[in-house]
Protein backbone atom coordinates (compact mmCIF):
# COMPACT_ATOMS: atom_id res chain seq x y z
CA UNK A 1 0.00 0.00 0.00
CA UNK A 2 3.13 2.52 0.55
CA UNK A 3 2.84 2.74 -3.23
CA UNK A 4 -0.56 4.34 -2.96
CA UNK A 5 0.37 6.72 -0.07
CA UNK A 6 3.35 9.08 0.11
CA UNK A 7 5.15 7.93 3.21
CA UNK A 8 6.19 11.18 4.24
CA UNK A 9 2.74 13.34 5.51
CA UNK A 10 -0.77 12.03 5.90
CA UNK A 11 -1.49 15.41 4.15
CA UNK A 12 -2.80 14.00 0.57
CA UNK A 13 -4.54 10.80 1.71
CA UNK A 14 -7.64 12.68 0.45
CA UNK A 15 -6.21 13.06 -3.04
CA UNK A 16 -5.90 9.07 -3.58
CA UNK A 17 -7.78 8.02 -6.87
CA UNK A 18 -10.63 5.75 -5.54
CA UNK A 19 -10.64 2.41 -6.28
CA UNK A 20 -12.55 1.21 -8.93
CA UNK A 21 -14.15 -1.73 -6.56
CA UNK A 22 -17.56 -1.40 -5.40
CA UNK A 23 -18.53 -0.19 -1.70
CA UNK A 24 -17.54 -2.46 1.11
CA UNK A 25 -20.24 -1.01 2.70
CA UNK A 26 -23.42 0.44 1.34
CA UNK A 27 -26.23 2.02 3.35
CA UNK A 28 -29.61 2.14 1.39
CA UNK A 29 -32.61 4.50 2.89
CA UNK A 30 -31.79 3.49 6.45
CA UNK A 31 -34.23 4.50 9.23
CA UNK A 32 -34.25 4.20 12.53
CA UNK A 33 -36.40 5.60 15.62
CA UNK A 34 -34.85 4.95 19.43
CA UNK A 35 -36.79 6.31 22.29
CA UNK A 36 -39.60 7.81 19.83
CA UNK A 37 -36.96 9.73 18.38
CA UNK A 38 -36.08 9.68 14.93
CA UNK A 39 -32.06 9.31 14.67
CA UNK A 40 -31.63 8.29 10.75
CA UNK A 41 -34.00 9.24 8.60
CA UNK A 42 -33.23 7.54 4.99
CA UNK A 43 -29.31 7.80 5.26
CA UNK A 44 -27.66 6.40 1.99
CA UNK A 45 -24.18 6.17 1.94
CA UNK A 46 -20.99 4.19 0.34
CA UNK A 47 -18.25 3.17 2.49
CA UNK A 48 -15.38 2.41 -0.26
CA UNK A 49 -12.96 -0.59 0.53
CA UNK A 50 -9.36 0.35 1.65
CA UNK A 51 -10.02 3.94 2.70
CA UNK A 52 -10.14 5.95 5.66
CA UNK A 53 -13.54 7.13 6.05
CA UNK A 54 -14.40 9.62 8.74
CA UNK A 55 -17.98 10.33 9.91
CA UNK A 56 -18.46 13.87 11.68
CA UNK A 57 -21.33 15.90 12.62
CA UNK A 58 -22.93 17.28 16.10
CA UNK A 59 -23.41 15.86 18.80
CA UNK A 60 -26.76 13.76 18.61
CA UNK A 61 -26.97 13.79 14.70
CA UNK A 62 -26.66 9.78 14.41
CA UNK A 63 -23.16 9.12 13.98
CA UNK A 64 -22.35 6.29 16.25
CA UNK A 65 -25.84 4.79 15.11
CA UNK A 66 -24.76 4.94 11.59
CA UNK A 67 -21.74 3.01 13.07
CA UNK A 68 -23.58 0.82 14.86
CA UNK A 69 -25.73 -0.54 11.80
CA UNK A 70 -22.53 -1.01 9.63
CA UNK A 71 -21.77 -3.42 12.34
CA UNK A 72 -25.33 -4.83 12.77
CA UNK A 73 -25.39 -3.76 16.58
CA UNK A 74 -28.50 -2.07 15.85
CA UNK A 75 -31.05 -3.11 13.42
CA UNK A 76 -33.10 -0.19 11.12
CA UNK A 77 -36.84 0.15 11.17
CA UNK A 78 -36.44 0.89 7.21
CA UNK A 79 -33.82 0.35 4.46
CA UNK A 80 -31.14 -2.05 3.91
CA UNK A 81 -27.11 -2.27 5.40
CA UNK A 82 -25.47 -4.31 2.56
CA UNK A 83 -21.68 -5.52 3.82
CA UNK A 84 -20.23 -6.95 0.18
CA UNK A 85 -23.86 -7.16 -1.44
CA UNK A 86 -25.51 -9.51 1.31
CA UNK A 87 -28.05 -7.84 3.34
CA UNK A 88 -26.68 -7.81 6.95
CA UNK A 89 -30.00 -7.89 8.66
CA UNK A 90 -31.30 -10.74 6.81
CA UNK A 91 -28.34 -12.85 8.27
CA UNK A 92 -29.45 -15.07 11.42
CA UNK A 93 -26.96 -14.62 14.33
CA UNK A 94 -24.84 -17.02 13.48
CA UNK A 95 -23.85 -15.49 9.73
CA UNK A 96 -23.76 -12.08 11.55
CA UNK A 97 -21.35 -13.11 13.64
CA UNK A 98 -19.27 -14.75 10.83
CA UNK A 99 -19.42 -11.20 9.23
CA UNK A 100 -18.08 -9.36 12.57
CA UNK A 101 -15.04 -11.86 12.60
CA UNK A 102 -13.73 -10.23 9.80
CA UNK A 103 -14.24 -6.37 11.85
CA UNK A 104 -12.45 -5.23 14.92
CA UNK A 105 -13.89 -2.57 16.70
CA UNK A 106 -12.67 -0.01 18.85
CA UNK A 107 -14.94 1.84 21.01
CA UNK A 108 -14.56 5.02 22.61
CA UNK A 109 -13.86 4.04 25.88
CA UNK A 110 -11.79 1.19 25.01
CA UNK A 111 -14.39 -1.31 26.48
CA UNK A 112 -11.67 -3.28 27.80
CA UNK A 113 -11.96 -6.04 30.84
CA UNK A 114 -10.96 -3.76 33.63
CA UNK A 115 -9.93 -7.15 35.83
CA UNK A 116 -8.05 -8.28 33.22
CA UNK A 117 -3.90 -7.01 31.77
CA UNK A 118 -3.46 -4.72 29.07
CA UNK A 119 -1.78 -8.40 27.23
CA UNK A 120 -4.93 -10.70 28.12
CA UNK A 121 -7.24 -8.02 26.99
CA UNK A 122 -5.45 -8.06 23.58
CA UNK A 123 -5.18 -11.77 23.42
CA UNK A 124 -8.81 -11.97 24.48
CA UNK A 125 -10.26 -12.68 20.83
CA UNK A 126 -7.43 -14.82 20.02
CA UNK A 127 -8.27 -17.29 23.21
CA UNK A 128 -12.00 -17.44 22.21
CA UNK A 129 -11.81 -17.16 18.94
CA UNK A 130 -8.72 -19.12 17.33
CA UNK A 131 -7.07 -22.17 18.10
CA UNK A 132 -3.84 -21.12 18.81
CA UNK A 133 -1.15 -21.60 21.71
CA UNK A 134 -0.16 -19.58 23.94
CA UNK A 135 3.51 -18.93 22.27
CA UNK A 136 1.87 -17.99 19.52
CA UNK A 137 -0.66 -15.80 20.94
CA UNK A 138 2.24 -14.05 23.07
CA UNK A 139 4.10 -13.36 20.59
CA UNK A 140 1.29 -11.55 18.21
CA UNK A 141 0.03 -9.89 21.00
CA UNK A 142 3.50 -8.44 22.19
CA UNK A 143 4.13 -7.51 18.80
CA UNK A 144 0.92 -5.34 18.43
CA UNK A 145 1.51 -3.85 21.92
CA UNK A 146 4.66 -2.68 20.16
CA UNK A 147 3.23 -1.94 17.15
CA UNK A 148 0.76 0.89 19.42
CA UNK A 149 3.63 2.28 21.34
CA UNK A 150 3.08 -0.18 24.30
CA UNK A 151 5.60 -2.57 24.55
CA UNK A 152 5.85 -3.22 28.10
CA UNK A 153 2.74 -2.02 29.30
CA UNK A 154 1.36 -6.16 29.11
CA UNK A 155 1.12 -6.90 32.66
CA UNK A 156 -0.37 -3.39 33.78
CA UNK A 157 -4.01 -3.41 34.45
CA UNK A 158 -6.46 -0.57 32.28
CA UNK A 159 -7.29 1.48 35.52
CA UNK A 160 -3.12 1.65 35.19
CA UNK A 161 -3.11 3.47 32.12
CA UNK A 162 -3.69 6.93 30.77
CA UNK A 163 -6.70 7.60 28.80
CA UNK A 164 -4.49 7.72 25.25
CA UNK A 165 -3.00 4.28 26.42
CA UNK A 166 -6.03 2.92 26.80
CA UNK A 167 -7.15 3.69 23.27
CA UNK A 168 -4.17 2.23 22.13
CA UNK A 169 -4.40 -1.19 24.09
CA UNK A 170 -8.18 -1.14 22.75
CA UNK A 171 -6.61 -0.56 18.85
CA UNK A 172 -4.45 -3.45 19.53
CA UNK A 173 -6.82 -5.49 20.37
CA UNK A 174 -9.28 -4.05 17.21
CA UNK A 175 -6.21 -5.40 15.09
CA UNK A 176 -5.61 -8.38 16.97
CA UNK A 177 -7.82 -10.84 14.72
CA UNK A 178 -6.61 -9.29 11.40
CA UNK A 179 -9.80 -8.03 10.63
CA UNK A 180 -10.84 -6.70 6.88
CA UNK A 181 -12.94 -3.36 8.51
CA UNK A 182 -12.11 -1.89 11.42
CA UNK A 183 -14.79 0.37 13.24
CA UNK A 184 -13.54 3.19 14.98
CA UNK A 185 -15.90 5.58 17.31
CA UNK A 186 -14.57 8.37 18.42
CA UNK A 187 -10.67 6.84 19.04
CA UNK A 188 -9.65 10.26 20.17
CA UNK A 189 -12.23 12.42 22.05
CA UNK A 190 -11.42 13.70 25.03
CA UNK A 191 -7.40 13.30 24.45
CA UNK A 192 -4.87 16.30 24.44
CA UNK A 193 -3.70 17.44 20.68
CA UNK A 194 -0.49 15.57 21.26
CA UNK A 195 -1.47 12.06 22.15
CA UNK A 196 -4.49 12.60 19.67
CA UNK A 197 -2.69 13.62 16.67
CA UNK A 198 -0.03 10.17 17.75
CA UNK A 199 -3.14 8.21 17.14
CA UNK A 200 -4.57 9.27 14.33
CA UNK A 201 -0.96 9.41 12.57
CA UNK A 202 -0.50 5.71 14.46
CA UNK A 203 -4.02 4.60 12.77
CA UNK A 204 -2.50 6.25 9.21
CA UNK A 205 0.79 3.71 10.01
CA UNK A 206 -1.44 0.99 10.46
CA UNK A 207 -3.62 1.42 7.41
CA UNK A 208 0.07 2.21 5.37
CA UNK A 209 1.58 -1.44 6.58
CA UNK A 210 -2.23 -3.26 6.74
CA UNK A 211 -4.81 -1.26 4.26
CA UNK A 212 -7.94 -2.35 6.28
CA UNK A 213 -10.82 -0.38 5.39
CA UNK A 214 -10.93 2.07 8.44
CA UNK A 215 -14.68 4.14 9.53
CA UNK A 216 -14.18 6.30 12.13
CA UNK A 217 -16.52 8.78 13.67
CA UNK A 218 -14.49 11.46 14.94
CA UNK A 219 -15.23 15.51 16.31
CA UNK A 220 -11.48 16.07 15.70
CA UNK A 221 -11.88 18.89 13.47
CA UNK A 222 -10.01 20.25 11.29
CA UNK A 223 -7.22 17.45 12.04
CA UNK A 224 -9.25 15.05 11.21
CA UNK A 225 -9.52 16.20 7.19
CA UNK A 226 -5.70 15.90 7.46
CA UNK A 227 -6.11 11.72 8.24
CA UNK A 228 -9.02 10.63 6.18
CA UNK A 229 -9.76 9.82 2.16
CA UNK A 230 -13.52 10.17 2.60
CA UNK A 231 -15.77 12.13 4.33
CA UNK A 232 -19.41 11.74 5.60
CA UNK A 233 -21.15 14.37 7.32
CA UNK A 234 -23.94 13.49 9.10
CA UNK A 235 -27.10 16.45 10.26
CA UNK A 236 -30.12 15.32 12.17
CA UNK A 237 -30.57 11.84 10.85
CA UNK A 238 -29.40 12.82 7.25
CA UNK A 239 -26.52 12.89 5.17
CA UNK A 240 -25.65 16.54 4.48
CA UNK A 241 -22.25 15.67 2.42
CA UNK A 242 -20.10 12.50 1.56
CA UNK A 243 -17.25 11.84 -0.73
CA UNK A 244 -13.88 12.08 -1.24
CA UNK A 245 -12.29 14.59 1.87
CA UNK A 246 -11.86 17.29 -0.90
CA UNK A 247 -14.60 17.44 -2.38
CA UNK A 248 -16.81 17.77 0.87
CA UNK A 249 -14.67 20.39 1.94
CA UNK A 250 -15.52 22.27 -1.74
CA UNK A 251 -18.97 22.16 -0.46
CA UNK A 252 -21.06 25.20 -0.89
CA UNK A 253 -23.53 23.33 1.67
CA UNK A 254 -23.86 26.18 4.20
CA UNK A 255 -24.18 23.85 7.29
CA UNK A 256 -21.41 21.53 6.34
CA UNK A 257 -19.32 24.81 5.76
CA UNK A 258 -20.66 25.95 9.36
CA UNK A 259 -19.31 22.73 10.93
CA UNK A 260 -16.14 22.66 8.99
CA UNK A 261 -15.30 26.12 10.23
CA UNK A 262 -16.48 25.86 13.58
CA UNK A 263 -18.95 29.17 13.22
CA UNK A 264 -21.76 30.12 15.37
CA UNK A 265 -23.36 32.09 12.72
CA UNK A 266 -24.75 29.31 10.22
CA UNK A 267 -28.07 27.35 9.53
CA UNK A 268 -27.46 25.82 12.86
CA UNK A 269 -27.98 28.29 16.35
CA UNK A 270 -27.27 26.76 19.51
CA UNK A 271 -28.16 29.70 21.82
CA UNK B 1 -62.88 5.45 33.67
CA UNK B 2 -61.01 4.85 30.63
CA UNK B 3 -58.10 6.04 32.56
CA UNK B 4 -57.35 4.02 34.81
CA UNK B 5 -58.24 1.01 32.71
CA UNK B 6 -55.64 2.01 30.43
CA UNK B 7 -53.31 2.21 33.19
CA UNK B 8 -54.20 -1.46 33.95
CA UNK B 9 -53.74 -2.46 30.47
CA UNK B 10 -50.29 -0.50 30.14
CA UNK B 11 -49.36 -2.37 33.60
CA UNK B 12 -50.30 -5.78 32.17
CA UNK B 13 -48.79 -5.33 29.24
CA UNK B 14 -45.42 -4.19 30.82
CA UNK B 15 -45.67 -6.93 33.11
CA UNK B 16 -46.29 -9.62 30.12
CA UNK B 17 -43.58 -7.88 28.37
CA UNK B 18 -40.88 -8.41 31.68
CA UNK B 19 -42.02 -12.15 31.97
CA UNK B 20 -41.49 -13.48 28.14
CA UNK B 21 -38.12 -10.93 28.07
CA UNK B 22 -36.87 -12.51 30.89
CA UNK B 23 -38.38 -16.24 30.24
CA UNK B 24 -36.39 -15.47 26.75
CA UNK B 25 -33.30 -14.73 28.55
CA UNK B 26 -33.71 -17.50 30.48
CA UNK B 27 -34.29 -20.15 28.16
CA UNK B 28 -31.48 -18.72 25.75
CA UNK B 29 -29.04 -18.68 28.50
CA UNK B 30 -29.87 -22.86 29.30
CA UNK B 31 -29.34 -23.17 25.62
CA UNK B 32 -26.11 -21.79 25.41
CA UNK B 33 -24.53 -23.97 27.79
CA UNK B 34 -25.13 -27.09 26.03
CA UNK B 35 -23.28 -25.27 22.74
CA UNK B 36 -19.31 -25.32 22.27
CA UNK B 37 -17.21 -23.46 23.33
CA UNK B 38 -18.00 -24.93 26.83
CA UNK B 39 -15.25 -22.92 28.55
CA UNK B 40 -14.74 -25.09 31.44
CA UNK B 41 -12.58 -22.70 33.23
CA UNK B 42 -15.15 -20.22 33.41
CA UNK B 43 -17.72 -22.41 34.98
CA UNK B 44 -15.35 -23.63 37.12
CA UNK B 45 -14.47 -20.21 38.02
CA UNK B 46 -17.83 -19.59 38.95
CA UNK B 47 -18.39 -22.80 40.67
CA UNK B 48 -15.30 -21.33 43.00
CA UNK B 49 -16.23 -17.91 43.00
CA UNK B 50 -20.14 -19.09 44.28
CA UNK B 51 -19.40 -22.25 46.29
CA UNK B 52 -15.68 -21.78 48.02
CA UNK B 53 -15.68 -18.22 48.51
CA UNK B 54 -19.61 -18.51 50.26
CA UNK B 55 -18.53 -21.00 52.61
CA UNK B 56 -17.24 -19.45 55.55
CA UNK B 57 -20.38 -17.27 56.02
CA UNK B 58 -22.51 -20.49 54.93
CA UNK B 59 -20.57 -22.48 57.82
CA UNK B 60 -21.20 -19.46 60.18
CA UNK B 61 -24.97 -18.93 59.62
CA UNK B 62 -25.77 -22.67 59.54
CA UNK B 63 -23.84 -23.33 63.17
CA UNK B 64 -25.64 -19.84 64.49
CA UNK B 65 -29.26 -21.44 62.75
CA UNK B 66 -28.68 -24.86 64.12
CA UNK B 67 -27.35 -23.67 67.86
CA UNK B 68 -30.75 -21.11 68.21
CA UNK B 69 -33.09 -24.10 66.61
CA UNK B 70 -31.90 -26.42 69.86
CA UNK B 71 -32.41 -23.82 72.16
CA UNK B 72 -35.73 -22.76 71.30
CA UNK B 73 -36.56 -26.42 70.03
CA UNK B 74 -35.41 -27.66 73.63
CA UNK B 75 -37.86 -24.88 75.10
CA UNK B 76 -40.88 -25.58 73.15
CA UNK B 77 -40.30 -29.93 73.22
CA UNK B 78 -39.51 -29.76 77.50
CA UNK B 79 -43.08 -28.27 78.11
CA UNK B 80 -44.40 -31.71 76.56
CA UNK B 81 -41.85 -33.93 77.92
CA UNK B 82 -40.07 -34.77 74.07
CA UNK B 83 -36.56 -33.62 74.56
CA UNK B 84 -35.75 -36.48 72.96
CA UNK B 85 -36.80 -35.86 69.38
CA UNK B 86 -34.84 -32.48 69.77
CA UNK B 87 -32.32 -33.85 66.90
CA UNK B 88 -35.61 -34.84 64.96
CA UNK B 89 -36.78 -31.29 64.78
CA UNK B 90 -33.13 -29.95 63.89
CA UNK B 91 -32.62 -31.86 61.21
CA UNK B 92 -36.15 -31.85 59.90
CA UNK B 93 -36.36 -28.09 60.45
CA UNK B 94 -32.66 -27.91 58.47
CA UNK B 95 -33.66 -30.17 55.40
CA UNK B 96 -36.91 -28.58 54.35
CA UNK B 97 -36.86 -25.50 54.89
CA UNK B 98 -33.95 -23.51 56.38
CA UNK B 99 -30.86 -25.22 55.35
CA UNK B 100 -32.34 -24.51 50.93
CA UNK B 101 -34.03 -20.90 52.13
CA UNK B 102 -31.06 -19.47 54.04
CA UNK B 103 -28.16 -21.00 52.04
CA UNK B 104 -29.89 -19.43 49.02
CA UNK B 105 -30.70 -15.77 50.83
CA UNK B 106 -26.78 -15.69 51.97
CA UNK B 107 -25.77 -16.65 48.23
CA UNK B 108 -27.88 -13.92 46.84
CA UNK B 109 -26.32 -11.72 49.50
CA UNK B 110 -22.83 -12.78 48.94
CA UNK B 111 -22.45 -13.82 45.40
CA UNK B 112 -25.94 -12.72 43.41
CA UNK B 113 -25.11 -9.25 43.91
CA UNK B 114 -22.01 -9.16 43.07
CA UNK B 115 -22.91 -10.98 39.67
CA UNK B 116 -25.19 -8.43 39.35
CA UNK B 117 -22.93 -5.39 40.04
CA UNK B 118 -19.67 -7.43 37.83
CA UNK B 119 -22.31 -7.91 34.71
CA UNK B 120 -23.56 -4.08 35.38
CA UNK B 121 -20.68 -2.47 35.13
CA UNK B 122 -19.73 -4.76 32.40
CA UNK B 123 -22.62 -3.54 30.48
CA UNK B 124 -22.10 0.39 31.40
CA UNK B 125 -18.52 0.45 30.51
CA UNK B 126 -19.50 -0.99 26.78
CA UNK B 127 -17.92 -4.02 26.98
CA UNK B 128 -20.98 -6.00 26.18
CA UNK B 129 -21.37 -4.28 23.43
CA UNK B 130 -17.22 -5.08 22.31
CA UNK B 131 -17.96 -8.94 23.15
CA UNK B 132 -20.90 -8.49 20.71
CA UNK B 133 -19.19 -6.52 18.19
CA UNK B 134 -16.02 -9.20 18.80
CA UNK B 135 -18.87 -11.90 17.91
CA UNK B 136 -18.53 -13.43 20.60
CA UNK B 137 -22.19 -14.11 22.38
CA UNK B 138 -22.17 -11.78 25.75
CA UNK B 139 -24.96 -14.31 27.41
CA UNK B 140 -22.95 -17.42 26.58
CA UNK B 141 -19.38 -15.46 28.34
CA UNK B 142 -21.33 -14.30 30.90
CA UNK B 143 -24.61 -15.41 32.05
CA UNK B 144 -24.37 -19.55 31.15
CA UNK B 145 -21.22 -20.20 33.00
CA UNK B 146 -22.73 -18.28 36.39
CA UNK B 147 -26.25 -20.35 36.17
CA UNK B 148 -23.79 -23.40 35.84
CA UNK B 149 -21.80 -22.50 39.06
CA UNK B 150 -24.92 -21.50 40.97
CA UNK B 151 -26.58 -24.78 39.95
CA UNK B 152 -23.91 -26.75 41.09
CA UNK B 153 -22.46 -24.71 43.78
CA UNK B 154 -25.69 -23.92 45.78
CA UNK B 155 -27.25 -27.77 46.11
CA UNK B 156 -23.85 -28.30 47.41
CA UNK B 157 -23.97 -25.88 49.61
CA UNK B 158 -27.33 -26.32 51.08
CA UNK B 159 -25.88 -30.03 51.74
CA UNK B 160 -23.09 -28.15 54.34
CA UNK B 161 -25.54 -26.17 55.87
CA UNK B 162 -27.87 -28.78 56.98
CA UNK B 163 -24.86 -30.56 58.29
CA UNK B 164 -23.20 -27.78 59.89
CA UNK B 165 -26.53 -27.08 61.54
CA UNK B 166 -27.15 -30.04 62.76
CA UNK B 167 -23.70 -30.16 64.45
CA UNK B 168 -24.50 -26.61 65.72
CA UNK B 169 -27.59 -28.22 67.10
CA UNK B 170 -25.86 -31.39 68.34
CA UNK B 171 -23.38 -28.72 70.18
CA UNK B 172 -25.97 -27.12 72.25
CA UNK B 173 -28.82 -29.74 72.63
CA UNK B 174 -25.96 -32.71 73.57
CA UNK B 175 -22.94 -30.29 74.95
CA UNK B 176 -24.91 -27.12 76.81
CA UNK B 177 -28.46 -28.75 77.61
CA UNK B 178 -27.85 -32.31 78.39
CA UNK B 179 -30.33 -33.94 76.03
CA UNK B 180 -29.35 -37.25 75.55
CA UNK B 181 -26.48 -37.74 72.30
CA UNK B 182 -28.27 -41.29 71.08
CA UNK B 183 -31.45 -39.57 71.16
CA UNK B 184 -30.51 -37.04 69.22
CA UNK B 185 -28.95 -38.56 66.30
CA UNK B 186 -31.17 -41.64 66.59
CA UNK B 187 -34.36 -39.96 66.71
CA UNK B 188 -33.26 -38.25 63.85
CA UNK B 189 -32.30 -41.07 61.72
CA UNK B 190 -35.83 -42.47 62.34
CA UNK B 191 -37.73 -39.04 61.16
CA UNK B 192 -35.49 -38.26 58.46
CA UNK B 193 -36.77 -39.93 55.10
CA UNK B 194 -35.17 -40.16 51.89
CA UNK B 195 -38.10 -37.51 50.70
CA UNK B 196 -36.90 -34.82 52.94
CA UNK B 197 -33.98 -34.53 51.85
CA UNK B 198 -34.65 -34.98 48.10
CA UNK B 199 -37.43 -32.23 48.75
CA UNK B 200 -34.37 -30.25 50.22
CA UNK B 201 -32.19 -30.34 47.63
CA UNK B 202 -35.15 -29.87 44.88
CA UNK B 203 -35.69 -26.88 46.67
CA UNK B 204 -31.92 -26.00 46.43
CA UNK B 205 -31.89 -26.50 42.43
CA UNK B 206 -34.40 -24.58 41.99
CA UNK B 207 -33.58 -21.68 44.38
CA UNK B 208 -29.94 -22.08 42.32
CA UNK B 209 -31.32 -21.28 38.93
CA UNK B 210 -33.88 -18.55 40.32
CA UNK B 211 -30.39 -17.02 41.71
CA UNK B 212 -28.21 -17.07 38.56
CA UNK B 213 -31.43 -15.94 36.38
CA UNK B 214 -32.58 -12.72 37.91
CA UNK B 215 -28.97 -11.49 39.10
CA UNK B 216 -27.34 -12.00 35.76
CA UNK B 217 -30.54 -10.35 33.81
CA UNK B 218 -30.90 -7.56 36.30
CA UNK B 219 -26.95 -7.01 35.93
CA UNK B 220 -27.36 -7.42 31.95
CA UNK B 221 -29.84 -4.95 31.39
CA UNK B 222 -28.29 -2.64 33.83
CA UNK B 223 -28.58 1.31 32.61
CA UNK B 224 -27.92 4.99 33.47
CA UNK B 225 -24.15 4.90 34.61
CA UNK B 226 -22.96 3.51 38.46
CA UNK B 227 -26.32 4.62 40.10
CA UNK B 228 -27.89 2.00 37.44
CA UNK B 229 -25.73 -0.30 38.67
CA UNK B 230 -26.52 0.34 42.52
CA UNK B 231 -29.99 -0.02 41.41
CA UNK B 232 -30.15 -2.93 40.07
CA UNK B 233 -28.06 -4.58 42.35
CA UNK B 234 -30.41 -3.67 44.98
CA UNK B 235 -33.40 -5.32 42.99
CA UNK B 236 -31.55 -8.22 42.14
CA UNK B 237 -30.57 -8.98 45.95
CA UNK B 238 -34.43 -7.84 46.75
CA UNK B 239 -36.46 -9.73 43.73
CA UNK B 240 -34.53 -12.79 44.11
CA UNK B 241 -34.71 -12.90 48.15
CA UNK B 242 -38.89 -12.31 47.70
CA UNK B 243 -38.87 -14.61 44.62
CA UNK B 244 -36.89 -17.44 46.86
CA UNK B 245 -39.52 -17.03 49.39
CA UNK B 246 -42.69 -16.85 47.21
CA UNK B 247 -40.69 -20.57 45.75
CA UNK B 248 -40.83 -22.35 49.24
CA UNK B 249 -44.43 -21.50 49.63
CA UNK B 250 -45.31 -23.13 46.20
CA UNK B 251 -42.87 -25.96 46.71
CA UNK B 252 -43.41 -27.10 49.71
CA UNK B 253 -47.07 -26.99 48.70
CA UNK B 254 -46.44 -29.06 45.69
CA UNK B 255 -43.89 -31.49 47.47
CA UNK B 256 -46.11 -32.04 50.93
Amino acid sequence: MSAILPASAPVGLQSLRDPDDPPVIRLVGVETALLGRQVLDGVTLDIPARRITVIIGLSGAGKSVILRHMIGLTRPDRGQVFMDGVDINLLSKKGLYALRDRFGVMFQTGALFESMTVFDNVAFPLREKTELGEGEIREKVNRLLALVGLPDTGGKYPDELSGGMVRRVALARAMVMDPEIIFFDEPTTGLDPIIRNSILKLLCDTWREHAFTMVMVSHDIPEIFNWCHHLVVVRAGKIAAAGPTASVLASEDPFVQQLLKGDIAGPVRLL
Amino acid sequence: MRKIFERIGTGALRGIDVLGSTGLFLLESVAHCFVPPYRPRRIVEQIHFVGVKSLFVIVLTASFTGMVLAIQGFHTLRKFGSEGLLGSVVALSLIRELGPVLTALMVIGRAGSAMTAEIGILRISGVIMALDAMAIEPRKFLVSPRLVGSVVAVPLLTAIFIVVGILGGWLVGVGLLGVNVGDYFGRMEQSVEFADIAGGLWKSFAFAILIGWVCTWKGYNTQRGAQGVGRATTSAVVVSSVLVLVGDYILTSVLL
